[in-house]
C-alpha cells in the first residue's frame, strides 16, 4: 500500500524542502489584468480551439462549444414519440424536480414550504451529487471588514465581467441569510466559542468570506439536506432519470419522460412545473481531462433542455480545478482543495520554485499550471503526466502543528491511504475538470428564458457567475438559486391547470438535424459515464 | 511491465494490473455500476465494499479509495436499510429524551466493537454511540464528522443501532441548537434587510463596463 516518491520525483522534493522557508516568507506578485490575459489566451484548454465545434441546430446554433458537447447535443433522442402514451400519466404532481443534488434538494424543501406536491427524480441515490464532494467552502460577506458589493466586484471580475448582474446580485445579497438558513436546518460551520465564522480567503477574494465545515462543506450541507428532505416526507423516486421534458402545446414546461435505472422502464410524468437540478459535467471528460465530479456528471439537463429549445449561455467555459492529484495514479484528478492554499500552501515547480500567486483565480493558476508544465518544461515528470507540488507542509509551518487535521482532515485522509503525509511531504498536483461555468440560460426568477414553466438551478444553470467561477460561490450558488426556484416553481403550480401533453419538439429536432445534415448515431442524455474494458484513460 | 493479481468478485475470479483500485479492477473487467458507485472520492458512502484475503478477518473499505491485493475476495454492501426516525428538526427537544425517543436501541449497546472495525473510515463509532447516549451532541457530532453513512457499521452491529442516523440527529443539534450565534452575521443579514447595500448594489448594476474594471483591478485585497 506505501507508495514513495520514485528517486527523481524526490531530487526535486529535495528543492522544494530546500527552499521550504524562503519561499513561506515571500509574497509572489499578483498578476496584472494584462498578464493574466495573455496566459489564458496562450495556456487555458477553454482557448484551445482544437477542442471545439460550432454547434448547427438549436437556439445556441452557431456557438462554439466542447466537441464532446455538441455530439450530445446534436444527438437522438433514447425515445420514439408515439412509444410513449402521454395520454396516460403514471403519476401527476404539482413540482417535479429532476436531479436529487443540492439544488434539487433545496428546492424541493422551498417548494414543500410552499404548500406544493413536490416529486423529485435522481437517477442514482438522493444526495449523489457535486454538491457532497465540494470541500473547500461557502461565500458570504458577512464580516463588517465586507459587504455585499465587495462580494459582487471579487465574483464579477473573477468571472471576466461576464456575468449576468441580476444573477450575481442574487446570489451576493441573499449570501449572508443564506447561511442562516442553512445553519437553522442544523448545518455545523467551522466557528470560534464566540461565534464568529472561521473564514478564510478563496482565489480572487479580496476579503476572508470563505465560511466552511472543515473540508467537507458539501457533505456536510448535503448530509443535513437530505435528512430534511425525508424528514419532510418528500416524494423522492431514486435510480431514475428524465431523458426527455414533456411540454403542453403551448409549449410550456409540463413533465418529463422517466425511465428506471435497473429495468429501463419509462414513465410518464406530469407536472404542473418543472425543475433542471441535474448538476454538472465532469464525467465528460472534455479534452481528455480527469474529473474531480461526481459519476454522474454528464450534462443531461443540458441535452434536455436544448432539444425542447431552451437557450444555453457560456457552455464554451469549464473550470479546470488547479489543484487535481496528479500522484498517485489511483487518485489522479481527485479534488485538493483550495483552501488548502487559503491556508498558506503554495505551488512550487520542480526547481521548487514558486511560479504564481497560490490564490490567483481558478482559471489563472490552472493556466499557470499548464504553463509551468509545458512551455516552461518545469513540471515534475510523474509517469503518465506531469505534475507541480503543492508545498503542503507549509501549512503546518504557518498555522502551527495539528492545522492539517483540523481544518483539511480529508486532505490527509486522501493521501494517507497511499502513504503520503501531506503534514510533512508536498503533493503532486494538476489541472482537473472540475465546474461547468456556463448551463441552462435564466432569468432572475430561475426560469428558463426560452421554456416557460420550465426552472433550473444548480451547476446546470448559466451566466450567475460569468466564464470562470470562484471558489465558494457554487455551494452558495445551488442554496440561493435552489431556494428561489422551488418558491417560484410552487407558486406558478397554483396558477396553472394542466392541457394536452406532447413530445412533437423531438421530431421537431431530428427534422433540424437532418436538414442540418447532421449524420450521428448519438443517443442522450448519455446518464452515465461508460469505464468498462478501460475505455477512458482518465477514470478512476 | 504491469504486474496483476488475482481478485473474486463475489466469488468469480478475475487476473487484474494491481494498481487499480476495486472500483476500477470492476469496471475494467465490465461490470457497468450503477449501484455501488457514487463520487468515486470517497464522500458520498455508496461502495462500501467487503472483502477478506486469505483466511484473515474480512475487512470494509470504499471501494473507490482502496487498492486491489492479490487474492482479495470481495463483495460490495450497495445498500443496507437503516433505520430512519422522521422528526421536526424545530420541534424536537435538543438534549438526551430525542434520543430515547427516537433510537433508544442506542442503549442496548453492548460494547462489542464491531462497529469500530468495521467502519471504512476508521471512525471510533462506538465512542460516538456512547457520546450520543450521554446527551453530548456536541462530542458526537465531532466523533461523527467524517461519517459517509454508508451503514458498514449498523450492518454488524448485534443490537441493531443505525449508527450512522444517530450521528446525523447529532449533528443537527449541534448545528442548529448548540454552536454559539454569530452575531456578525445576523447583524449582516439586519443590515441587508434595512436596505443598507441596496443603492451601492443597484450603482454596480448601472456602472460601464470599463469602470467597474478599473474597481476590480484597484481594489484592495485582506491580508
Amino acid at each position: 500500500m506505501h507508495h514513495t516518491y520514485s528517486e527523481k520525483i524526490k531530487e526535486s522534493l529535495k528543492l522544494v524542502e530546500a527552499m521550504r522557508e524562503k519561499n513561506i516568507m515571500s509574497e509572489p506578485n499578483r498578476m496584472t489584468s494584462e498578464q493574466k490575459n495573455n496566459l489564458l489566451a496562450s495556456f487555458h484548454p477553454d482557448y484551445n480551439e482544437k477542442y471545439f465545434d460550432t454547434l448547427k441546430i438549436g437556439p445556441n446554433k452557431g456557438d462554439r462549444v466542447p466537441v464532446e458537447l455538441a455530439n450530445i447535443l446534436q444527438s437522438h433522442s433514447r425515445i420514439k414519440p408515439d412509444s410513449v402514451d402521454l395520454t396516460k400519466p403514471d403519476f401527476e404532481t404539482d413540482v417535479l424536480i429532476i436531479g436529487g443534488g443540492g439544488a434539487g434538494a433545496v428546492a424541493a424543501i422551498e417548494a414543500n414550504n410552499a404548500g406544493a406536491n413536490v416529486t423529485i427524480v435522481t437517477k442514482l441515490r438522493m444526495g449523489d451529487s457535486n454538491t457532497i464532494m465540494a470541500e473547500g467552502g461557502i461565500q458570504a460577506a458577512d464580516k463588517p471588514n465586507d459587504s455585499p458589493e465587495i462580494h459582487f466586484l471579487d465574483a464579477f471580475g473573477g468571472g471576466h465581467f461576464a456575468a449576468k448582474r441580476e444573477l450575481l446580485a442574487k446570489l451576493v445579497y441573499n449570501a449572508p441569510e443564506t447561511i442562516l438558513w442553512l445553519e437553522k436546518l442544523g448545518v455545523e460551520f467551522d466557528k470560534d466559542d464566540s461565534g464568529d465564522m472561521s473564514t478564510t480567503h478563496g482565489g480572487g477574494t479580496s476579503r476572508k468570506r470563505m465560511h466552511a465545515a472543515k473540508d467537507y462543506t458539501g457533505a456536510e450541507i448535503m448530509r443535513t439536506l437530505r435528512d430534511e428532505v425525508i424528514n419532510r416526507q418528500i416524494n423522492v423516486i431514486e435510480y431514475t432519470s428524465a431523458i426527455e421534458l414533456v411540454l403542453d402545446k403551448k409549449g410550456n414546461a409540463a413533465g418529463a419522460i422517466l425511465m428506471n435505472m435497473e429495468s429501463g422502464k419509462l414513465m410518464v410524468a406530469k407536472a404542473k412545473t418543472v425543475i433542471i437540478a441535474t448538476g454538472g459535467a465532469g464525467r465528460m471528460h472534455y479534452q481528455g481531462f480527469p474529473t474531480s465530479n461526481h459519476y454522474g456528471a454528464t450534462a443531461d439537463g443540458l441535452v434536455l433542455g436544448y432539444r425542447a429549445g431552451a437557450k444555453l449561455i457560456y457552455v464554451e467555459t469549464l473550470q479546470y480545478h488547479p489543484t487535481g492529484a496528479a500522484y498517485p495514479n489511483q487518485i489522479l484528478g481527485s479534488l485538493v482543495t483550495e483552501k488548502a492554499r487559503s491556508l498558506g500552501a503554495k505551488l512550487v515547480n520542480k526547481k521548487g520554485e514558486v511560479f504564481v500567486h497560490p490564490l490567483e483565480t481558478r482559471d489563472v493558476t490552472t493556466a499557470a499550471i499548464i504553463r509551468e508544465c509545458s512551455a516552461c518544461d518545469n513540471g515534475v515528470d510523474v509517469g503518465d503526466c506531469r505534475g507541480a507540488w503543492l508545498d503542503t507542509p507549509m501549512i503546518e509551518k504557518i498555522g502551527g502543528e495539528g492545522t492539517i487535521q483540523k481544518r483539511i482532515p480529508a486532505m490527509l485522509r486522501m493521501f494517507q491511504k497511499y502513504g503520503i503525509d501531506i503534514r510533512k511531504e508536498p503533493i503532486l498536483v494538476y489541472p482537473t475538470l472540475h465546474y461547468q461555468n456556463g448551463g441552462l440560460d435564466i432569468d432572475e426568477n430561475c426560469m428558463s428564458t426560452s421554456i416557460n414553466n420550465l426552472f433550473v438551478a444548480g451547476e446546470v444553470a448559466g451566466g450567475i457567475h460569468g466564464k470562470n467561477r470562484l471558489m465558494g460561490n457554487s455551494l452558495l450558488d445551488i442554496i440561493v438559486f435552489g431556494r428561489s426556484a422551488g418558491a417560484n416553481a410552487a407558486s406558478i403550480a397554483k396558477q396553472i391547470t394542466l392541457g394536452e401533453l406532447t413530445l412533437s419538439h423531438i421530431e421537431k429536432y431530428e427534422e433540424e438535424m437532418l436538414s442540418a445534415g447532421i449524420t450521428t448515431s448519438a443517443v442522450a442524455p448519455k446518464l452515465l459515464p461508460d469505464y468498462t474494458n478501460n475505455k477512458k484513460s482518465t477514470q478512476k | 511491465m504491469e504486474n496483476t493479481v488475482s481478485i473474486f468478485l463475489f466469488g468469480k475470479k478475475y487476473e487484474v494490473p494491481d494498481n487499480l483500485t476495486i472500483m476500477t479492477a470492476m469496471e475494467q473487467v465490465g461490470y457497468v455500476l450503477l449501484r455501488g458507485c457514487g463520487c468515486r472520492n470517497g464522500f458520498c458512502g455508496a461502495c462500501a465494499t467487503f472483502y477478506r484475503i486469505n483466511d484473515d478477518k474480512p475487512q470494509v473499505c470504499l471501494a473507490c479509495q482502496t487498492k486491489v491485493q492479490d487474492n482479495m475476495h470481495i463483495a460490495a454492501l450497495p445498500s443496507f436499510p437503516l433505520k430512519k426516525q422522521i422528526y421536526n428538526i424545530n420541534e424536537i427537544s435538543p438534549d438526551e429524551t430525542v434520543m430515547m425517543q427516537l433510537y433508544p436501541e442506542i442503549y442496548n449497546c453492548i460494547g462489542c466493537n464491531l462497529c469500530n472495525t468495521n467502519c471504512p473510515k476508521g471512525l471510533d463509532v462506538k465512542a460516538y454511540i456512547e457520546s450520543a447516549k450521554n446527551g453530548d451532541f456536541k462530542r458526537c457530532a465531532e466523533q461523527s464528522f467524517e461519517c459517509v453513512m454508508c451503514g458498514a457499521c449498523a450492518s454488524r452491529c448485534p443490537a441493531g443501532i443505525s449508527q450512522p442516523q444517530v450521528a446525523m440527529l447529532a449533528r443537527r443539534i449541534n448545528g442548529k441548537y448548540l454552536s454559539p450565534e454569530s452575531k456578525h452575521l445576523k447583524d449582516r443579514i439586519k443590515e441587508i434587510e434595512n436596505g443598507d447595500f441596496s443603492e451601492l448594489i443597484e450603482s454596480l448594476m448601472q456602472k460601464p463596463i470599463e469602470e467597474i474594471k478599473e474597481l476590480y483591478n484597484n481594489r484592495k485585497i485582506e491580508k
